[in-house]
Formats: C-alpha cells, sequence, structure tokens
C-alpha cells in the first residue's frame, strides 16, 4: 500500500515544529512502528535525519510509544496503542498524520517523542503503599473480595502512555492519576494513607500545569487499557472527602 | 584466574539462613555515608535501588528509559512462582528448588537455586503488601496456575499482565525512595563504561541521552539488573531497547560472561509475518494450561493449510497430532520450554508446519471451550444447554483467564482465535547466560554486583516459566540488600570516591572516542541492517539446534561483520545530542562482539543441555544428550580483545542434594 505521511519535525523544544510529507510504500501486516522504521531506513539512505519518536517493548504494554495518528491518540483503533495498531487498518493511498503529544506538562524533547516526567513525579507524591522490603505479613493474610481485586486491577493496568492527556481538550491528568487512586485506595492495603494520598498526588498533578477536567470523557475514549472514567468520581469523592477533617486539606 | 563460588558450607536448606545471619553489616551511620550505584530498573534493579535505599545507602539509580517504569521486565505475562504451597498440591521450598535444577538441566549452582526457592515466598508477601493485584479465588485468596516443567500450581498471576504488575509495584517503592531523597533517578542515561580504581568498580560512565554529554558518576560499588542480551538475534520477544552494552563494557573491564549460549527459545510466539518485522510477540506459557498443540497428521492437509486451500477447522480430530501429548504423557503440553520449542522444530522441519513460510503449529483451545463451558453450564444450573451455549460459555471463562493476550493476538495477526487456533512458532525470549557472579551476586570485578537476567546463576542452561520475575525480584529484594554489605563492610573508612580520578578521565575519554569514531565513519549501511544480518547469523548457526561447523562459520561471519559495521556504518547527526540512531549502534557494536563469543561458547560445550542443543550431541529418541562427565562446569569467559581469542575459565559445578538424572518428562 503506498502512503502519504505528514509527520511533525521539530528539533527540539526550542525549535519551532512544522510538518514534513513523505512518500512511504507498506504493508498491509507492518504494524504501525514498522512502516515508521521503513520510513526511517529510507531516510537514512538519503543520509538524511530520520524521525525521532519512542517505542520499545512494541507489545502494548511498556506505554513508551505516543503519536497522535490523524488526530487520535494512538490511531483510528480503540483499546490499542500505536505499536500495536496494523496497517491493515489504513487504505492504499491514505494521508496520515502523525504528530506528538501536545500538552503544556509534556514538552516536545524532538519531533514525535515528548518530556513525559510530570507523571513520575504524580506516582512519587504518593502513588505508592509505604512498606518496607520484609514488613510484608503473610500474602493470604490480607483476604481481597474477587470483584475488589478485579476492579483494583482495571485500574492498576495503565500503562502511563499519557495518551489521556493528549485527547483532552484541557490536557488534564485526572484519568492517569485516578487510575493509580483507585487501584491503591480501594485496596486494604492501600486504606490507611488514602487520604494523604489522593490530596498529594492531586497536588502534584496540578501543579506540573495539566488542566482540570470537564467530563468530556474523551480520555477514556482514546485510554488504549480503557481505563475507565468511574476512577475519575471516585478519586473526585475521595478528595473531598479528605478535606473534611483532615490536617494535611489545602 | 580461580572462580570462587564463595558458597557457605554445611546443610543445603540452612546455608541461607546461617550466612546470612553471619554476614557483615553496615551500621546505619555509615550507610549513609555509602554511595551505590543501580544500572536498570526492572524488576532486579528497581527493586534493588528501593531496598538499598530503604535502609539507608545513597543510591544513584540509572535507566536509558524515559521513566523507570518502562523496563521490560514490564511485557512479562504468565507469573512468577513461589513455593507458598496454597493450593495444598505437594509443593515445597524443596520441590520449588528441585524443579529449577532439574528444569535447567542440572547446570547451575545448587545453594543459588535453593536460596531463589526460599525467597520466593517472601516475594508474594511483599507484592501483595504494595497492593499487587494478582489474580484471586472468591473466598478472597491467591490464585494459582501450573506452567511448564512442574507438576504443582505455584504461579502466582496477574491476568497476563503479571511483570507489568510487579514492575509497577517495585516501581512505585522506588518512587517512594525517590520522594524521600534515598534515591537520585537518572533517567533517559545509559551507562557506556564501568570505571575501576585500584581494581574495584567505583563508577560509571554514563551518556545523557538528551544532550549527549558524558558524565562520570562515583560511587563505593556498582550494582547491574540490565536485563538479558537476547536482541543479539534481532528477532526476539524483548524490547527493542533491550541490549548487553552495561554488561558488555563490564566485561571489557575485566567481568566474566558466564555460558552465553544458553538462550531460551520460547515455544509459543506469534510467527515472523514478513522481513521487516521487528519483533516478535510471546504469547505466555500459561496459555499450555488449557491450549493443546497440534500439526495435522498428514503432509498433504499441512501443504492445504500453507497454500491456504485449507484451514484448521477443515482438519478432523483423527488427523490432528497433538505431539507433545503424543511424546511426552506424563507433562503433555506443560513439557518445558526448550522441550517444546525443539518438538516444534522438529514437526515443521518434516513439512508438517501450518503457515506459509511452513514455519508454525497451532496451540488450539477447542477442548477447553467445551471443558470449562460444561463446568459453568452446570454450576450456572442450566441443564441440557445446547453445544453453542457451552462454548460460548468456555470462551467466556477463557477471555477472564487469558483475555488481553487473545486480544493481543488477535491484533497483531488480525485472526481471531476464540474460532480459528493460535499459529505460534519459537522465537528467542529469554538468556540463561550472564556475568558470572558468585554467591553474593559480585562478579569476579570486586564491588560490581549483577542482579537478574543479567547474571547468570539460577537458571542453567534452561529457565522454567514463571521464574524469571521470581529470580529477578528475590536478588534484587532479598538477596543483594545483604550481600552487598560483605563488600561495603570493608568500604566504610573508604572516603566518597573523587569523579576526577584519572580513572574517570580515562573511561570518559575511551567512551567519547569510541562514539566519535562511530559517527565519523559516514558509511552507506544502516545501525539497522548490520542488525538484521546479525540475527539472521545467530538464528541459522546458533538458533534452536547448533553444530560445530555451523558455529565456526557463524564465528568467521560475525567477524566479517563487525569489521563491515566498523567500516561502512552510517550514523546520521552528531554525538552531542539527541540521537537515537548512535544510541542504537553503541548497542549493536556490542552485539556484534558478544555474538562472536556466544559462538565460540557453544562451540566448546560439546553436549547438549537445555536449551543448547548441539546435534552431534543426542540420544537415539532426539533428546538432548547431556555428558556430566565432561561437562558440569560454568563456562566464565574472558575478554581479551578485538582479535583475539577470549579465554575459557571453569567453576565447576558439585551436586550435593540432586542426583544428576537424564531429564525425561515422559
Amino acid at each position: 500500500m503506498k502512503l502519504t505521511l505528514k509527520v511533525w519535525r521539530q528539533k527540539s523544544g526550542d525549535h519551532k515544529g512544522y510538518f514534513e510529507t513523505h512518500n512511504v510504500v507498506a504493508e498491509e501486516h507492518m504494524s504501525f512502528l514498522e512502516m515508521m522504521d521503513v520510513l526511517n531506513q529510507q531516510m537514512i539512505e538519503e543520509k538524511k535525519t530520520p524521525v525521532a519518536f519512542e517505542h520499545d517493548c512494541r507489545e502494548g504494554i511498556c506505554g513508551s510509544c505516543n503519536m497522535v495518528i490523524d488526530g487520535r491518540p494512538h490511531g483510528p483503533q480503540t483499546g490499542t496503542t500505536t505499536c500495536q495498531l496494523h496497517m491493515r487498518t489504513f487504505k492504499d493511498g491514505d494521508v496520515i498524520v502523525i504528530e506528538p503529544w501536545r500538552s503544556a506538562a509534556f514538552p516536545v524533547i524532538k519531533d514525535l517523542v515528548v518530556d513525559r516526567s510530570s507523571f513520575d513525579r504524580i506516582i512519587q507524591a504518593g502513588g505508592y503503599i509505604s512498606v518496607n522490603t520484609g514488613q510484608a505479613q503473610d500474602a493470604n493474610a490480607i483476604p481481597i473480595e474477587k470483584d475488589v481485586a478485579l476492579d483494583a486491577f482495571d485500574a492498576a493496568t495503565c500503562i502511563g502512555c499519557g495518551a489521556c492527556v493528549a485527547a483532552c481538550p484541557n490536557s488534564s491528568a485526572m484519568l492517569f492519576t485516578s487510575a493509580k487512586v483507585a487501584h491503591l485506595n480501594s485496596l486494604p492495603q492501600g486504606e490507611l494513607e488514602a487520604s494523604r494520598r489522593v490530596q498529594a498526588m492531586v497536588h502534584q498533578m496540578d501543579a506540573e500545569g495539566f488542566g482540570k477536567c470537564s467530563n468530556t470523557g474523551a480520555c477514556e475514549a482514546e485510554c488504549p487499557k480503557e481505563i475507565s472514567i468511574d476512577n475519575i468520581a471516585l478519586m473526585n469523592r475521595q478528595y473531598i472527602a479528605s478535606m473534611v477533617g483532615s490536617d494535611t486539606a489545602v | 584466574m580461580k572462580l570462587e563460588s564463595k558458597e557457605p558450607k554445611g546443610e543445603l536448606a540452612e546455608k541461607w539462613t546461617n550466612y546470612r545471619s553471619t554476614l557483615d553489616l553496615v551500621a546505619p551511620n555509615n550507610k549513609r555515608r555509602i554511595e551505590v550505584i543501580v544500572v536498570g530498573t526492572g524488576l532486579a534493579g528497581a527493586s534493588a535501588a528501593a531496598t538499598l535505599g530503604e535502609l539507608g545507602y545513597n543510591v544513584k539509580c540509572f535507566t536509558f528509559h524515559d521513566s523507570p517504569r518502562r523496563a521490560h521486565s514490564i511485557a512479562a505475562q504468565g507469573g512468577i512462582n513461589a513455593a507458598k504451597n496454597y493450593q495444598n498440591d505437594g509443593d515445597s521450598v524443596y520441590r520449588l528448588f528441585y524443579d529449577t535444577i532439574k528444569g535447567g538441566d542440572y547446570r547451575s549452582r545448587e545453594s543459588n537455586v535453593h536460596r531463589l526457592a526460599e525467597a520466593s515466598r517472601n516475594i508474594i508477601d511483599q507484592a501483595v503488601a504494595q497492593g499487587v493485584p494478582f489474580a484471586r479465588e472468591y473466598g478472597g485468596l491467591l490464585a494459582n496456575r501450573s506452567f511448564g516443567g512442574v507438576q504443582v500450581s505455584r504461579t502466582f498471576y496477574a491476568r497476563g499482565q503479571t511483570g507489568q504488575q510487579l514492575l509497577l509495584g517495585a516501581y512505585q517503592s522506588l518512587s517512594r525512595q525517590i520522594s524521600l531523597g534515598n534515591v537520585t533517578m537518572y533517567n533517559r542515561h545509559e551507562m557506556l563504561d564501568l570505571v575501576k580504581i585500584d581494581g574495584k568498580a567505583r563508577g560509571i560512565i554514563a551518556r545523557n541521552l538528551l544532550t549527549g554529554e558524558l558524565e562520570r558518576h562515583a560511587a563505593h560499588c556498582v550494582v547491574l539488573g540490565t536485563g538479558g542480551y537476547g536482541n543479539v538475534f534481532y528477532l526476539s520477544t524483548n524490547a527493542m531497547g533491550s541490549n548487553v552494552t552495561a554488561a558488555w563494557r563490564a566485561v571489557h573491564r575485566g567481568a566474566l560472561m558466564a555460558n552465553p549460549c544458553y538462550t531460551q527459545i520460547h515455544p509459543t510466539c506469534i510467527p515472523q509475518s514478513g522481513d521487516y518485522q521487528s519483533k516478535l510477540t510471546l504469547m505466555s506459557e500459561s496459555l499450555r494450561n488449557d491450549g493443546r498443540v497440534w500439526v495435522p497428521k498428514n503432509l498433504e492437509d499441512a501443504k492445504a493449510i500453507r497454500e491456504g486451500r485449507k484451514t484448521a477447522l477443515d482438519i478432523p480430530e483423527q488427523d490432528r497430532d497433538y505431539y507433545l501429548e503424543r511424546r511426552y504423557p506424563a507433562f503433555g503440553n506443560l513439557v518445558p520450554r526448550d522441550v517444546a520449542s525443539r518438538a516444534a522444530k522438529i514437526e515443521c522441519d518434516k513439512g508438517h508446519g501450518v503457515v506459509k513460510t511452513g514455519k508454525a503449529v497451532y496451540l488450539d483451545f477447542a477442548a477447553a471451550f467445551e471443558r470449562y463451558g460444561e463446568s459453568e453450564a452446570l454450576s450456572k444450573g442450566l441443564k441440557n444447554a445446547s453445544k453453542e451455549k457451552i462454548i460460548e460459555l468456555g470462551r467466556g471463562v477463557i477471555k477472564a483467564k487469558y483475555g488481553n493476550l487473545f486480544q493481543m493476538y488477535e491484533k497483531i495477526t488480525g485472526e481471531d482465535p476464540y474460532i480459528m487456533p493460535m499459529k505460534i512458532y519459537p522465537a528467542v525470549h529469554y538468556t540463561m547466560g550472564g556475568l558470572w557472579v558468585d554467591y553474593n551476586l559480585e562478579t569476579n570485578v570486586p564491588g560490581l554486583f549483577a542482579l537478574g537476567e543479567a547474571n547468570f546463576s539460577d537458571h542453567g542452561a534452561n529457565r522454567l516459566g514463571a521464574s524469571a520475575l521470581m529470580q529477578g525480584l528475590a536478588d534484587g529484594y532479598f538477596v543483594i540488600p545483604y550481600t552487598i554489605g560483605q563488600f561495603l563492610s570493608n568500604e566504610i573508612r573508604t572516603p566518597k570516591i573523587d569523579p576526577n580520578d584519572p580513572a574517570f578521565a580515562e573511561a570518559e575519554k575511551a567512551v567519547d572516542e569510541r562514539l566519535s569514531k562511530m559517527v565519523n565513519i559516514k558509511g552507506n549501511q544502516s545501525v539497522e541492517s548490520f542488525h538484521r544480518r546479525l540475527g539472521k547469523i545467530m538464528w541459522e548457526y546458533c538458533g534452536m539446534a547448533r553444530n560445530a561447523e555451523g558455529l565456526k562459520k557463524a564465528r568467521k561471519m560475525i567477524r566479517e561483520l563487525r569489521d563491515e559495521f566498523w567500516s561502512d556504518v552510517f550514523i546520521p547527526g552528531s554525538t552531542d545530542e539527541f540521537n537515537p540512531e548512535l544510541e542504537k549502534a553503541a548497542r549493536v557494536a556490542d552485539f556484534l562482539e558478544l555474538g562472536e563469543v556466544f559462538a565460540v561458547d557453544a562451540l566448546q560445550r560439546e553436549e547438549s543441555c537445555g536449551g543448547h542443543f548441539r546435534e552431534e550431541y543426542q540420544t537415539p529418541e532426539g533428546e538432548a544428550l547431556r555428558r556430566d562427565d565432561e561437562f558440569a562446569y560454568v563456562s566464565a569467559w574472558e575478554w581479551k580483545g578485538f582479535n583475539e581469542d577470549p579465554v575459557l575459565h571453569k567453576e565447576e559445578l558439585e551436586f550435593e542434594n540432586v542426583e544428576l538424572k537424564t531429564r525425561s518428562y515422559k
């Protein structure tokens, strides 16, 4: 299949970006990133600078890949990361527009590569259970209702790619943050720190410059792991509850 | 060089407990003054960095990724073993130890493996305390499943994303230590050299990948948790960035590479679809709990399928050969990985393969749909449920167990595995070989430690499923925090290491010169093209079956390819900028050296064991023929230089507690 790519190029955060047009011949069984490999191979053969893009596991779990394809984070297929998107989704002759995540809290590093370290700092603020190695009791001493464990798992399945932010008109990181809050706060192990956690993580999220949530639901629609916005509701509820009678409340 | 394993003396089951109680300690006030570098943030690196931080050491942690959470442990699917015996099915620490030694084809160290089995129980406790959402039964207690090479259910799992959940647990613990200031995290930094002062590992040269700047980082000791080298095959289930560079740079500084030829070829991966393929995707071994492996009995049927005239559904039951169940009735579809992989290769080589390339076999869930469906119908009180209804219910059960894997398969192949059996073929997955370490996980370079897949110590010649997560976390959470004290307790008077020491300047200069040389070749071939060619050589001659002639040829071809690389590679851009092609080039250059030592090791080991199958050494039934009298040792290779022969050092393996037997899964 013959494709025309309009790819975002940007030398660094200090430079202005622009679209560059390339023609590529791909096969339908290729993954989207393998199609990008073809493009880069072609550019290297022409002694040009290949397009920088982030990728690693190429099986939808590491959360590295991040392309806005035809206006949608990770492209047209629901529940799919860029690396798992295959060219059979496209047609011969298609024009494909490829851009980086766009958010002030994810500054562009080069071309399609952005800085997502703000996510790490949100986790560092409280996205953990404070237990040192060796302090644990026997695993089966904490029975957890199967449905509770399943819900916690569904929230914990977040890969930290940032598609939720890229999809949101306000660049809000509520889905990412709430998924971790929901995962840990709904488990008995995480209960003790629940209030402190939700406050600390929300404050860090705001400090990073992410926008507010206005309930458009775009994050849920574009999330490659199909994480539910129910988590956002849960986080809002817990955040408000944590303000009541809390000495850490701001 | 005499390799001392430093295994403690005494009863096997008491060794670790006694040793731990007598190890030298570092007092809290001294820990605060001691710096430790941890490279890598997978299960081993992240758990080590977090735990060392908790203990009070000053930790500096490095990853080439943009975040510690991206390390490739994240992709492990099936599960983690632990000798909890929660299923009351006869499991014990000894049995896990025994299964691992046997599974590794008697090429690992008894005392290390027993310690691993002991620590396995603590790992599950720790992970649950961190909030890792393992699968549970309706009673709220933890669920288990079975993996290959064992007859108990000891594998804990979180759907098909166990690695993700365990890594996030370790990442969160690490994040907590970062927030407390005990760990300083360096993202997007790649270790490009090890710095030794007076023979001890005292720091690293790391390249800041965003700016290209070379940085000197000093510490009292260095811990590598940098993973395996499966990507020497180019196509593997490893992530694109997984590489041997940190470990290989240590080898250049005198560390020994042990058993490089022990590579695990995983039996159930999605077959290659074309030459453009960049990586292969694993379908978890856990699927073999419920999937049955088969090929068409008749060559004509196989041919018709390859040519698209028939599909799996056209082959009647009596014309299917469930070859694993036939050849290995005791373990059936759950034979260890090396055995299952070879069996698939044999069937495909005989012409029974089922995709266009002839390189695939079926993994079929039809029987499981029916079995689970019937049980579901019964528990739902549906009497006389139709066959369709039963299958539908059964598919629901399978979906709950392996949903994400089925979905992944469909995305990649475009075929619905709930209807059409999966097509699978072996692919490179894990490397049992790695840096040689003693019982303390210390390499032969004092102060340099290696954990997880980066070391060689626990899996012998073949790793059993769900044991990689176990080993990475055992090393990081429960071994290194103790054993590092053995080295550091003698360093409490050592002042902060000075990054201006001439050794740092020398190493930095060497890295700078090497990168500049590479970039300035300005040849005509891309880094990727060299990597692909290396991978083809490795797969052809050092893959599932090896022989002396092929291995000699491989070595020669790799040397030639290496020379070609250093005269004709083209790397766009410069060294002083964000340059992913340069990163890749430096890694491929190291693979081109490791590949040669790999072939040398495989040639020298004139026996078949585990993942190392030499065609010259097989039983009349085609099973691996081990030669314990001559080869019951660890091969640790010393790098001597670009065009020199590597030198072999041997560590004899002593088996005091298990009897060396021919592995039988029949």
